[in-house]
């Protein structure tokens, strides 16, 4: 397994590479001009300049080149300087925003925070509330409980978060006025007064975004908790005497968790990534946002940036599923 | 010990299995109740039309902002009127009209998007899962396709493929075509991800084994033994994905890349009618109800047939 | 000071109009939103509304327009005339005289050398600066002594307010921004966050599109403001959730640019939070003609080039598209008390609205008959009229937008009363308004017959704005596509007025030639103006002050907003 995990991880290099080298084409490809949102009483001559001044004069080759040094040479060291007041970076061009004329990286780490807080709080509690639904809805097929989880989960589904979110703050912000509707981003938490308002502005964007977790993940569950029940090693189990618990929570569950692994390693990343709909919705301003009016403004190398960081994790992710599914069934083997 | 051998033959034929299934999802509540659902529901959007013949663009501003009829029965003041029963919009186009018209494209497009999800994912995962050479490249390739932001590639594909589209099939049916395949792209790959990591673990099952030692082929193995044990995953994804198409599409003509704005789908009319939702709540409930529905119903008609469809289960 | 504070307020409330000027930062925290974050404090490298008004709140210009479009003097201490002197007699030079005493937040004093800079800054070829235009004809600026500086221009100028006037032309400190020249300006990341400025707010932080924290400037040049110690600005969100925010939730003060269905506002407004107000420039929602034919048959190089449309261009059909909008109902629908009926290019400022025209009622059976007695008929039957064989079939393009696909499907009906049939189509605006040269949906390239979208220019003198409609500012492949003159369109008549107008100082002749030439465009096919749009924004009930000002920065005046006491 070990020679396996080095051989995909040495192989993710060229696969990223190439991978960051797509989005490079297609955004180049992709019509839109960073000058979209500056208004129409800025002449065209102006706006040639500024695109100019932008580095766009530059042949394709040359700014993907450039992309690379900054990427993979200059941030890491920023980041070395920033930890240990070395000066390897000074004076050299970072991979700078076109919107915000300021270095990508320092946003983004400004945004991690309030995306962390949000969309991954949301996802653990989506997780934590799916899993044993779907596991209590199979074991009980076709029970109340389980026809209320089915009913409750695809209408959380196919009701999108456009909709469920302004429902929530009509609901809760403007009628009932228990929460606020705009997320305060620069809120520090340093006490419990402070925690408890910071717990107030979260629950409605968690609850939206929870919602659609845990409706796709105990779908999966289900299912794949059904396959097994029936299965004959599950009467074997019980023939051996083993206690119902043990059987369910320990042998078919883990037998169930392969799909269920794969769907939450595929979302993992989007913790990152962000929930777009649900943070402008909720003005958290995550990465989410970020990522979408740097596509509005066609800040292309804030979006290259976020999109291959997105790229990273969605190629780790993946590799972690890999490897748990050998954990999971032993009989798995990739060598 | 002799009763046995002389035992006679079976007086019948064994029942043909595709009987037996249906048999059995007859007898499934909820995938009849979903079934039948969802024959109205298609039946309702296909010949509906017909029966409530008003144009569903017909502006009529005269009457505009019509509350569905019910309203009168506990507001007296709504402004109701027989002739448009689900009330009508902020331009006095017909509710009803307009939901049997959305309908139309919304199932066409949800269906044939979630088709092909379905199809492209289970071909990747399978293959990917069953042929050991071939999984590494099939499965970055999967990541390069989870990592493509999307709508710099709608945008692409807008930009290359719209006017000849629109040039052999229309304004309409050009963007139906690129609507759908620019769906199935984007959204196969959890799809695949999953059927190929549920196929890993089943192609290391007692069964496989013993099927493959009586040398059954590959192309059989995987049609009779392989694809029937990861049926339960496909359904949810099929479920799930036809809500995802649904709501995909509204998002798409929000970015302007979807259909004409004059042409209704389920997803666009809930989605242009959020901002006044508080005034006029049916009009987000009717399109809502609608998609939500038709999601609910496809899954127990999910539900039911992989109940019927597993052999383990057929006959209890 | 506390008590003085606590005294203050317990007059304001007894008085019955609230006393405004009661004490720099006695009112607490003002936040405002809107609905796209700023990215930037330095107008000069951005030019978005949404970061020139940001900045508005730091960095002030010599004089600003006040809300009927007039010039006030900011860190001037006049305006520059030719009766007082300050605008030679040949119109080539102005004199600004900025007021003594100003001082930076820092403390250091404002001098001329700051507005010097200004200008070296923005005129710095390599620069890319976005208000370059402001600067145009400028060809030296001097400071003459420490509070006074003399702009000289290329030729004679009558409107030699460009520089240093408005929102967009604000005054950088050149301590700051000095090492930032030219190519070197996105490297000042400080500084373009954090500019220093003279204006009644200093940025405590800056969190690029998301939330911008200010408190109140010490250095003021008014004692007694701003009234409000620190102030918020969120970004981000959409319209809608802004106005609940100010109107429905009181969370916020502010909120700027409510492009929302009129019969939305009203619901949010009943709320009880906070009020709409709504003001007017010279914002034009029009409908362009295209003069070019845009065939999808024609190359790229010939689409949107070739001279004329094969049926736009007969005065007939565009008189009777015009007659068949009924523009009352648009207002109505799409914008309420923010919108009017208008049938001129240039609407605002009432001075050069012409009044030739009336488009106030719908006149479907006029068009009708103008078209047949044109001799267009529908000859085969299918209800779409033919002109020599061509079927008058449009494609109607637009950005995508909640009132402009409402106002697509209205007009798509209303021409097909006079049988013109229309396909409807919609681009996502970051595309749209983009110049893209590689991207057929831009407007610039009009790949359709007409389109949909509105327009407006800076301050109150529209000749550059007017020079849209010369001929050889048509987009084409040549020109990579870029160009104002979208229409295309192309009259020896209106350029020949333009040049006129270019060597007029005479304000009352000016207005009168400005009249002539958004008569000829419109009469001549240019295009239909359809509704003179205003700003809506609102504010919460409890904010006083507010005077929505469509001429300059919406926030001009927040130095003199202050808490309404008891509401």
């Amino acid at each position: 397994m070990l020679t396996f995990t080095i051989r995909r991880l040495v192989l993710a290099v060229p696969t990223l590479l190439f991978i960051s080298l797509a989005i490079f084409l297609l955004l180049e490809l992709a019509p839109g001009d960073p000058m979209a949102q500056v208004p129409l009483t800025v002449p065209p001559e102006v706006k040639e300049k500024m695109r100019l001044a932008l580095g766009l004069g530059e042949p394709l080759h040359v700014r993907y080149w450039k992309w690379i040094v900054q990427f993979f040479w200059i941030e890491p060291q920023v980041l070395i300087d920033h930890y240990f007041g070395t000066t390897f970076a000074e004076g050299k061009l970072r991979v700078i925003s076109w919107q915000t004329r300021s270095p990508v990286m320092d946003i983004v780490v400004q945004r991690i925070p309030q995306t962390i807080w949000v969309v991954g709080t949301a996802y653990i509690v989506g997780i934590l509330i799916a899993i044993p639904i779907g596991i209590y809805s199979a074991y009980k097929q076709y029970s109340m409980f389980d026809q209320a989880g089915t009913f409750v989960s695809m209408i959380g589904f196919s009701i999108p978060p456009f909709f469920t979110g302004p429902l929530l703050i009509v609901i809760f912000a403007v009628h009932l006025g228990w929460f606020p509707s705009v997320y305060d981003t620069t809120h520090v938490v340093n006490d419990w007064e402070s925690f408890k308002l910071q717990f107030r502005q979260m629950i409605l964007p968690v609850m939206v975004l929870a919602l659609q977790t845990t409706a796709q993940i105990s779908r999966y569950m289900r299912a794949s908790m059904l396959d097994n029940l029936n299965q004959d090693y599950v009467r074997t189990a019980r023939a051996k005497g083993l206690s119902e618990f043990v059987v369910v929570m320990v042998h078919v569950l883990r037998n169930s968790m392969i799909p269920v692994i794969t769907v939450i390693a595929l979302g993992m990343p989007a913790i990152f990534g962000g929930a777009i709909i649900t943070e402008v919705v909720f003005k958290v301003n995550g990465i989410g946002q970020l990522l979408i009016t740097a596509l509005f403004a066609n800040d292309l190398p804030m979006v290259q940036t976020l999109t291959f960081i997105f790229a990273v994790l969605i190629v780790l992710f993946n590799l972690i599923a890999d490897i748990l599914y050998g954990v999971l069934d032993p009989r798995i083997r990739y060598d | 010990m002799t009763d046995i051998s002389i035992e006679p033959l079976p007086a019948k034929p064994p029942r043909n299995k595709w009987l037996d299934i249906w048999t059995q999802l007859g007898k499934h509540k909820g995938a009849m109740l979903g079934g039948g659902f969802l024959l109205f529901i298609t039946l309702g959007v296909l010949f509906g039309p017909y029966i409530w013949t008003i144009d569903p663009q017909k502006i009529d501003i005269r009457n505009r902002d019509l509350r569905p009829i019910f309203t009168a029965l506990f507001d007296s003041d709504a402004k109701v009127r027989w002739a448009n029963p689900l009330g009508t919009d902020q331009l006095g186009r017909d509710g009803l009209a307009n939901l049997m018209a959305g309908g139309r494209a919304s199932m066409a497009v949800g269906w044939t998007a979630m088709l092909l999800t379905l199809g492209i994912g289970t071909i990747i995962g399978v293959v990917a899962g069953y042929f050991k050479r071939l999984d590494g490249p099939l499965m970055r390739l999967t990541d390069l396709f989870l990592s493509l932001p999307i709508l710099p590639l709608l945008l692409v594909a807008v930009t290359l493929f719209r006017e000849p589209l629109r040039a052999s099939f229309g304004p309409e049916g050009g963007m139906f075509i690129l609507i759908v395949s620019i769906i199935g792209i984007t959204s196969w790959m959890p799809t695949a991800r999953i059927v190929r990591g549920d196929v890993l673990a089943l192609k290391e099952r007692e069964f496989v084994l013993a099927a493959r030692s009586i040398g059954t082929t590959q192309t059989n193995m995987i049609k009779r033994h392989i694809l029937p044990n990861v049926l339960s995953p496909i359904m949810v994804s099929a479920t799930l994905g036809l809500a995802t198409a649904i709501i995909t599409e509204s998002a798409l003509s929000f970015l302007g890349v979807g259909f004409p704005s004059d042409f209704p789908t389920w997803g666009k009319m809930l989605a242009d009618a959020v901002d006044r939702m508080e005034n006029f709540p049916e009009r987000v409930l009717w399109p809502g109800l609608a998609i939500s529905l038709t999601v609910l119903s496809v899954n127990y008609l999910g539900d039911g047939l992989r109940d019927a469809l597993d052999p383990r289960i057929r006959g209890r | 000071m506390k008590l003085r504070a606590l005294l203050m307020g317990a007059i304001a409330s007894t008085a019955m109009a609230p006393m405004a000027m009661a004490e720099r930062g006695s009112d607490g925290n003002v936040s405002i939103i809107y609905w796209q974050a700023p990215s930037i404090l330095n107008p000069f490298l951005s030019g978005g509304t949404k970061d020139v008004e940001a900045a508005s709140l730091v960095i002030e210009p010599l004089a600003r327009y006040d809300e009927n479009g007039t010039m006030v003097p900011y860190l001037a201490s006049e305006i520059p005339t030719v009766e007082n002197g300050g605008v030679s007699e040949d119109l080539t030079t102005i004199t600004w005289k900025i007021s003594p005493g100003i001082t930076w937040s820092d403390g250091s004093a404002f001098t001329s050398a700051d507005v010097k800079f200004t200008a070296d800054y923005c005129m710095h070829p390599e620069g890319g600066c976005a208000q370059v235009t402001k600067f145009e004809g400028v060809t030296s600026v001097e400071a003459i002594d420490d509070l006074t500086v003399k702009v000289t221009f290329g030729g004679a100028t009558p409107f030699p307010y460009g520089p240093f006037v408005g929102g967009e032309s604000p005054i950088l400190q050149k301590a700051q921004f000095e090492q930032c020249m030219g190519a070197k300006a996105p490297e000042c990341t400080e500084a373009n966050f954090n500019p220093l400025g003279t204006g009644p707010f200093v940025v405590t932080e800056f969190k690029p599109n998301d939330v911008i924290t200010m408190k109140a400037n010490d250095n003021y040049r008014d004692p007694a403001k701003p009234a409000f110690a620190s102030l918020t600005f969120k970004g981000g969100g959409d319209a809608t959730s802004a106005g609940r925010a100010v109107m429905e939730t009181g969370e916020f003060d502010y909120a700027w640019n409510l492009q929302l269905a009129p019969d939305v506002i009203a619901k949010m407004e009943e709320g009880g939070k906070g009020t709409p107000v709504a003001g007017f420039g010279p914002l034009v929602e029009r409908i362009m003609l295209n003069n070019t034919n845009p065939d999808p048959s024609l190359s790229a190089e010939e689409r949107s080039v070739i001279r004329p449309h094969p049926f736009l261009s007969d005065p007939a059909v565009y008189k009777a598209m015009s007659m068949a909008i009924d523009r009352p109902l648009l207002v109505e629908v799409g914008y309420g008390k923010a919108g009017k009926v208008t049938c001129n290019w240039i609407p605002a400022p009432a001075a050069v609205n012409s009044t030739t025209f009336d488009c106030s009622t719908q006149d479907i059976a006029g068009a009708n008959k103008l078209l047949d007695d044109a001799g267009i008929v529908d000859t085969d039957g299918d209800g779409i009229r033919e002109k020599d064989g061509v079927p008058l079939s449009l494609v109607y393009q637009t950005s995508t937008n909640a009132v402009r696909q409402d106002f697509q499907a209205l007009i798509k009906q209303m021409w097909s009363e006079i049988g013109i049939q229309s396909e409807l189509r919609n681009i996502s605006g970051s595309v749209f308004f983009g110049g893209d040269p590689g991207s057929p949906d831009t407007f610039q390239k009009f790949y359709a017959d007409v389109e949909m979208y509105a327009n407006t220019f800076n301050g109150t003198d529209p000749q550059s704005y007017l020079a849209n409609g010369l001929c050889d500012k048509a987009p084409s492949p040549a020109s990579q596509w870029q160009g104002e003159n979208i229409s295309r369109f192309c009259n020896d008549e209106f350029d020949a007025l333009h040049a006129e107008l270019t060597t007029t100082a005479d304000i009352a002749k000016r207005a009168e030639i400005s009249k002539r030439l958004n008569d000829i465009i419109v009469e001549n096919g240019g295009m239909i103006p359809l509704v003179h749009r205003g700003r809506l924004s609102a504010h919460a009930n409890t904010l006083g002050g507010v005077v929505l000002n469509v001429w300059d920065s919406e926030l001009w005046n927040a130095a003199d907003w202050y808490r309404k006491e008891g509401s």
